[in-house]
């Protein structure tokens, strides 16, 4: 059988991006996109809403225009120093909670192309792949380093394909990341019409499984 | 070579194909659908001209929007509605079993699986729901997706996966009495961290889960992804056998002979090596109760809302500084003290037959708190709904004062009608106690069904160790 693979979402090669600190640990899915918004059935339109309840001081619902809200001046991605910022820098266990996909969909929306924190749980890792969102998962130290020498207008280089961070003064990081799922980000693929690619194996697995496990078929 | 874990086994058997880099195409025997993480997988089926890869291993319900009073009226907010009609709509052009808002099977997706046994030992569970974890206590392997997942299931029948590493939780011994599945999971969380099982499938074992009913151990399973882990599991034995024969989806006559010797391998092998072991003493788990906003704030109801001064890690000292401020509470306040405006039971953690048994006794013959402005209570499911009542715990529940609702994800979440007020504490039976999940504002302590309906008649949270039961 063949399928065809298309190009869905947009390919990730390099990225000079404005950081943003978000010093938090545990933040949560629930945080990123609040349970009012999942009702649309809709893939778009999340950033506005993208950490609603900190970013705003009133309390909002879907489909409300953004533009009039009053917003908290103390949250971080309010400030103007960071108007524009592509990068999250958060802390440990970022992205807990629901399985959501809205909230990669929120992040993406929003202009964020990379979050770099210790670490991720992992069904919203996994998520982060599918939306061309690149998470990078560094080293407790080294992201309590970057937070240490974040001043206004900070840019960090990210190099996909070498796996490397390239600081302000020239300090280089490597990353690591699996080779599948770099391979998918960079080339902006689609995940059905690779594995569509092994229809044939599916097919011979169903087969032996039926002989194995009748009651499932 | 070493013998296997359990889940070691369920991955063999389910891989139909391993990339260079390790990550494998693995198949699904069972995929559950609801209303929200959905609409877009469909509309992305249809945008790429695809076709389910076959539609008998689904199946669909809606219950994070549905109302849970006056089901007859229909919904009443028009974007939920929508949501809602997309998958009956979506259910009906591809073909898909869908149980509907008036069906009495009708319920939280993770409790009409099992239910129905569409959930069986040795399957592969996936749902666009990170609480598919519950599933887990069949020896099942089970894990929540995202909707792009979702939408390659459907296509495909099967994930990209990379393989967890392997993780044992064991508790030993007994529990004491008023001790439940629930507490068992929190002082989990407690003692390992919200991401302690990151990157880990967890097995629970040792006597007290052995000991466990099937409920119990999903309200374990439910839980583990609170742990970090998006899988977790229990053995099969006698009591898993039990529990699924003669549901509607289980298999029948050879068929189920079959099954149940092959069901009954599904355990780790003796000599099986796990990357991490934790053993925890069943007798010093006591009731539990968490106070801030993160499951892994907990401690037992005779214990005291700690002070972040005493904290040494600054990252963790500062989210308990800000939960504490969030929850209105001040260190070294005794949990006893902690009176609450409402009280919730049911979610896909606590909403079973026997979860409603425990709670009902401690209701009998009592009258809710004057103080505490509702307690409600949400069966997960039709045919649970039909169990209670036929057992007359709705009877046991209204004279106390208690709702009596109808099934749904309701103020586990607060996407329908029933939420939190900005600043209403609640004792609740659900598995998460995040800034904002039952309302806006709202203040959530996760304890078992016993604790939450003693807070609800003696207006504050009490031992249910010390409770008088009729
Ligand atoms: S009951 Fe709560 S946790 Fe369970 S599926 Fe519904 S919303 Fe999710």
């Amino acid at each position: 059988m063949q399928f065809p693979i298309t190009n869905i979402m947009q390919a990730f090669t390099l990225l000079d991006g404005l950081v943003v600190p978000l010093d938090r640990a545990n933040v949560d899915t629930d945080a990123i996109i609040p349970k009012q918004f999942l009702k649309s059935i809709r893939r778009a339109g999340f950033g506005p809403y993208l950490f609603d309840e900190w970013r705003y001081l009133d309390h909002g619902e879907p489909e409300m225009d953004c533009t009039h809200r009053p917003l908290n001046a103390n949250f971080v991605l309010n400030k103007p120093q960071y108007q524009g910022a592509q990068i999250l820098l958060a802390r440990e266990n970022f992205g807990c909670g629901s399985s959501r996909e809205h909230a990669p969909w929120a992040l993406e929306d929003f202009g964020f192309r990379a979050i770099i924190a210790p670490s991720f749980a992992d069904i919203f890792y996994n998520n982060c792949f599918k939306n061309g969102l690149l998470p990078i998962a560094l080293p407790a130290a080294t992201v309590a380093a970057l937070f240490q020498e974040m001043v206004d207008g900070y840019h960090l280089l990210i190099d996909l394909d070498a796996q490397q961070i390239t600081t302000p003064s020239g300090q280089t990081i490597t990353f690591e990341i699996d080779g599948n799922r770099k391979y998918r980000l960079l080339n902006g693929l689609d995940d059905i019409g690779l594995s569509l690619q092994h229809a044939d194996a599916i097919a011979a697995y169903e087969t032996a499984r039926t002989q194995r496990a009748p009651w499932l078929f | 070579m070493p013998g296997k874990t359990l889940y070691d086994k369920l991955w063999a058997d389910h891989v139909v194909y391993t990339e260079d880099d390790g990550s494998a195409l693995i198949y699904i025997d069972r995929h559950l659908l609801h209303e929200v993480t959905s609409p877009q997988a469909f509309e992305g089926l249809r945008l790429a001209g695809r076709k389910p890869w076959r539609t008998d291993r689904n199946l669909a319900v809606a219950d994070h929007n549905v109302p849970t009073t006056d089901r007859d009226q229909g919904i009443a907010d028009p974007i939920s509605r929508l949501q809602v009609e997309t998958l009956d709509s979506n259910c009906a052009e591809f073909g898909i079993t869908e149980f509907a808002m008036d069906d009495t099977r009708q319920g939280i997706v993770h409790v009409i699986g099992p239910e129905q046994g569409a959930t069986l030992p040795g399957m592969t569970v996936v749902c666009g729901d990170s609480h598919t974890s519950t599933h887990g206590a069949f020896g099942a392997l089970a894990f929540g997706i995202g909707t792009s997942e979702v939408e390659h299931v459907l296509a495909t029948q099967c994930l990209v996966q990379k393989k967890a590493k392997n993780f044992l939780v064991k508790i030993n011994g007994q529990v004491g009495a008023g001790v439940t599945a629930k507490d068992i999971v929190l002082a989990i969380i407690g003692a390992i961290g919200t991401a302690g099982g990151n990157g880990y499938t967890i097995e629970f074992a040792g006597e007290a889960i052995r000991s466990l009913s099937m409920e119990g151990r999903m309200t374990v399973c439910n839980m583990a992804i609170e742990a970090g882990a998006r899988a977790g599991l229990v053995a099969v034995d006698d009591v898993t056998i039990d529990y699924c024969r003669g549901r509607p989806y289980a298999p029948k006559g050879a068929d189920w002979f079959m099954a149940e010797r092959v069901w009954r391998e599904l355990h780790s092998d003796v000599d099986a090596v796990f990357d991490k072991v934790i053993e925890l003493e069943a007798n010093a788990i006591l009731p539990q109760v968490t106070w801030g906003t993160s499951p892994e704030l907990v401690v037992a109801v005779n214990g005291h809302v700690p002070d972040p001064i005493l904290e040494t890690d600054t990252v963790k000292q500062q989210s308990m500084v800000r939960a504490l401020d969030y929850m209105g509470l001040v260190a070294g306040q005794a949990i006893t003290d902690i009176a609450v405006d409402k009280v919730f039971i049911g979610s896909c953690t606590n909403s079973r037959i026997e979860d409603l048994r425990a709670a009902a006794a401690v209701a009998k013959g009592k009258a809710k708190a004057a103080s505490v402005k509702l307690a409600m209570v949400v069966p997960g499911s039709g045919l649970v709904k039909r169990q209670a009542e036929a057992e007359g715990l709705d009877q046991i529940f209204l004279a106390a004062g208690f709702e009596w609702r109808e099934p749904g994800c309701s103020m586990c979440l607060a996407m329908n009608a029933d939420r939190l007020e900005e600043g209403e504490r609640c004792a609740s039976t659900s598995n998460r106690n995040f800034e904002g999940r039952q309302g806006y504002g709202g203040r959530t302590h996760l304890v078992s069904p016993a604790m939450a309906a003693a807070a609800a008649i003696a207006g504050h949270f009490v031992d249910v160790r010390q409770w008088p039961v009729v």
